[in-house]
């Protein structure tokens, strides 16, 4: 097998060495969508264990091939909107019939109907800053945030299939045998 | 997965474009130093945000008595620029929320700019709500908070309360909308940029890395948010014109107003767009992206939405006069032919009349006329709501204090001052952020390229077009130096 050439954190020796709170990360970029499902579905057949994989637009049809159960945060967003239409109609009621009743132009103080506007903004206020700060805080991402990034083309045009080789449980030889089997266009080692 | 290829739909992405061609063509603006006259245009929006700066001064200095407002008229170009600056922000959310929803690959080549304008707008609409109260300082009593005079609440049941809430939300929510979808593609540039560029991009994108559980979590989000979005988009509008709906006074106290405001907003918005993407597709070299395909499907979305405005202002005046009330058909019959009848005038010919040169496909897909109307409409839109205003406010009940306005310097200064303040962030937006949204267009790229839908409409015109299903690799061999990958990669 070809030998990785050293980036940044790697070893003049080339074997680099993991201390535990790194990822020794062996990686191959492909240049097609296509070939990207075809690799998944090769590693799936081959039992090998991906760490991840990384797309530069969302790619349709590799959710399930990954494992991945639908996102819950739509579950999530309904909370916080509940939670929205509770707070905007609770408190304008508190108002209105408890804080400090006043009538306005002969309606009852408890206007039900005056009441939906704003419930209904709060709903959809609630709701999408609480889904928007859940995405963020389960991704991980943030102003400062600094997670795994493995190449500067993956946000451009490469799809990349990665392996963890201290923790994946799979040795680098049928990882590099699946790399060039399935058509990768360069294959990268990298501790991160 | 290619997904369905179409064999009948026109091409969105022309060119031949590879996944790396897209990045390099839309970072590009973000890389480069501006040209002459991008330099120009930002000065002039400069010198009108200049300009709005000094004239606000000027009327919390003197007082809102520099306009020429009366007990007769109390809303004048104030209100009429609030809900034309509002309308124009719906078409942001109507094309990235609804069109989304609707699963229109269209969206992707505009939507980016779209939701730009959108926020633009809603700053700018924005001011006149609190300008227009004289004394700014005092805007905080439009909020519910616990003050020391009780505490002494705001009156939830008035519509004016209703558009703080409206117009807060919805600013909000288009904001975090754009922003999350900006994520990825300012990872995009992070990972193009050296230096300072990089630290400061680094900070934009969120430490964004693509893997396939983010995008799978961020997929969902633009789902569920454009769900949220396209009832809220409806909303603002219908709320802005329950402000008029609401009150007792001939001419506005119609129940058409919700469906007519909302139809009104989307056909000045994309007039706005298209007003933009005009300029910015020829300025920043994106016209392989927002191609004339985009241009007809906005026109037809214009064609509609004007007629839609067309037929609320016919069934007005039918209802007016079918009503068999004596003053609501007065007040109609001033608003058509009184004083102001020039614009009532103006706002049928812009808003009705001449967009129907869209029936006709050339009229649709000609830069030129579309440039033309799209100025026209945001004409049209503005005389309608200052028709809807002025004409009513100026015949009121007691004709002892009917009255005609016509605005103060002040007035129109603030008005330019608003487009200034519009037209400076928009052009630092086309410097900083990618206006297309790099990595949907590049999701759509094998079903709309058009080396891929078997449909060529500029064939011959671009020297490095590719056959059809030509694969990637060799697009990107097509595209010349452009393929550097860095040196620590091997090729097998």
């Amino acid at each position: 097998m070809a030998h990785s050439i050293a980036d940044e954190y790697n070893l003049k020796t080339g074997e680099p060495v993991a201390d535990g709170h790194h990822h020794d990360v062996l990686f191959a970029l492909y240049d097609d969508e296509e070939k990207l499902m075809a690799a998944v579905k090769e590693a799936n057949s081959r039992h090998l264990h991906i760490m991840e994989v990384y797309t530069p637009f969302p790619v349709h049809g590799l959710d399930p091939l990954l494992g991945f159960e639908e996102s819950r945060l739509h579950q999530a967003g309904f909370v916080y909107g509940a939670l929205g239409t509770l707070t905007a109609f609770g408190f304008m009621t508190w108002v209105f019939t408890r804080d400090w009743p006043i009538i306005f132009g002969g309606k009852p103080y408890w206007s039900v109907p005056a009441f939906i506007p704003i419930t209904f903004e709060l709903t959809v206020l609630f709701a999408a800053v609480g889904m928007v700060v859940t995405f963020y805080i389960i991704c991980g991402l943030g102003p400062g945030a600094e997670p795994i990034r493995l190449h500067d083309r993956i946000t451009d045009d490469k799809f990349c299939i990665a392996f963890d080789l201290n923790h994946g449980g799979d040795d680098e030889d049928s990882i590099r045998d699946f790399f060039s089997a399935t058509g990768a266009e360069s294959v990268h080692r990298k501790l991160v | 997965m290619s997904g369905h290829v179409s064999p009948i739909r026109e091409p969105l992405i022309e060119g031949g474009k590879s996944y790396h061609q897209i990045t390099e063509d839309i970072c590009a603006p973000t890389e480069q130093t501006p040209g002459l006259a991008w330099i120009i245009t930002f000065i002039i929006s400069v010198i009108c945000l200049g300009m709005f700066a000094f004239s606000v001064a000027w009327t919390v200095w003197v007082g809102i008595g520099s306009w020429n407002l009366n007990r007769t008229i109390n809303w004048g170009w104030d209100i009429t620029n609030f809900v034309w600056w509002v309308g124009i922000g719906h078409a942001g959310t109507l094309i990235s929320a609804i069109l989304l929803l609707f699963r229109q690959k269209w969206r992707t080549g505009v939507n980016r700019a779209a939701e730009a304008m959108t926020i633009f707008a809603v700053i700018c609409a924005g001011q006149f709500p609190l300008i227009h109260m004289g004394r700014l300082w005092l805007a905080i009593f439009i909020f519910p908070y616990p003050n020391t005079r009780g505490p002494l609440w705001v009156n939830f049941n008035s519509p004016l309360l209703w558009d703080v809430f409206a117009i807060s939300t919805y600013f909000t929510v288009s904001l975090l909308f754009w922003y999350t979808g900006l994520v990825p593609d300012f990872a995009t540039v992070r990972d193009r940029a050296k230096g300072f560029r990089k630290k400061i991009y680094s900070a934009l994108a969120f430490g964004w890395n693509g893997s396939a559980k983010h995008w799978q979590r961020w997929e969902s989000l633009s789902l569920v948010l454009a769900g949220l979005a396209t009832p809220l988009v409806l909303s603002v509008h219908t709320i802005v014109s329950f402000d008029f709906a609401t009150s007792v006074i001939p001419g506005w106290h119609t129940t058409i107003f919700p469906p007519y405001f909302v139809a009104g907003a989307i056909f000045s918005g994309f007039a706005m767009v298209l007003t933009l993407m005009l300029i910015a597709r020829k300025v920043l070299n994106l016209q392989e992206y927002i191609t004339l395909q985009h241009i007809e499907s906005m026109n037809k979305v214009i064609l509609l939405t004007g007629s839609i405005v067309g037929v609320a202002y016919l069934t007005e005046l039918f209802i007016a006069w079918y009503s068999g009330y004596i003053y609501e058909q007065w007040a109609f019959q001033n608003r058509v032919l009184g004083p102001y009848s020039w614009s009532y005038i103006g706002m049928m010919l812009c808003n009705v009349i001449s967009p129907q040169v869209f029936w006709s496909k050339r009229a649709r897909r000609s830069i030129f006329i579309t440039f033309f109307m799209s100025i026209f409409i945001n004409i049209g839109m503005w005389f309608e709501r200052f028709v809807i205003i002025a004409t009513t406010l100026a015949r009121d009940y007691l004709p002892s204090s009917w009255s005609y306005y016509v605005p103060t310097w002040v007035e129109i200064m603030i008005f330019v001052g608003t487009l200034g303040l519009f037209f400076t962030l928009f052009l630092i937006f086309t410097r900083v952020a990618p206006v297309v949204a790099i990595a949907e267009v590049k999701s759509i790229l094998k079903t709309s390229g058009d080396q891929y839908t078997g449909f060529h409409p500029t064939a011959g015109h671009h020297g490095h077009h590719v056959p059809a299903n030509a694969h990637t690799e060799a697009n990107d061999l097509q595209a010349g130096g452009t393929v550097d990958i860095d040196e620590d990669h091997e090729i097998k």
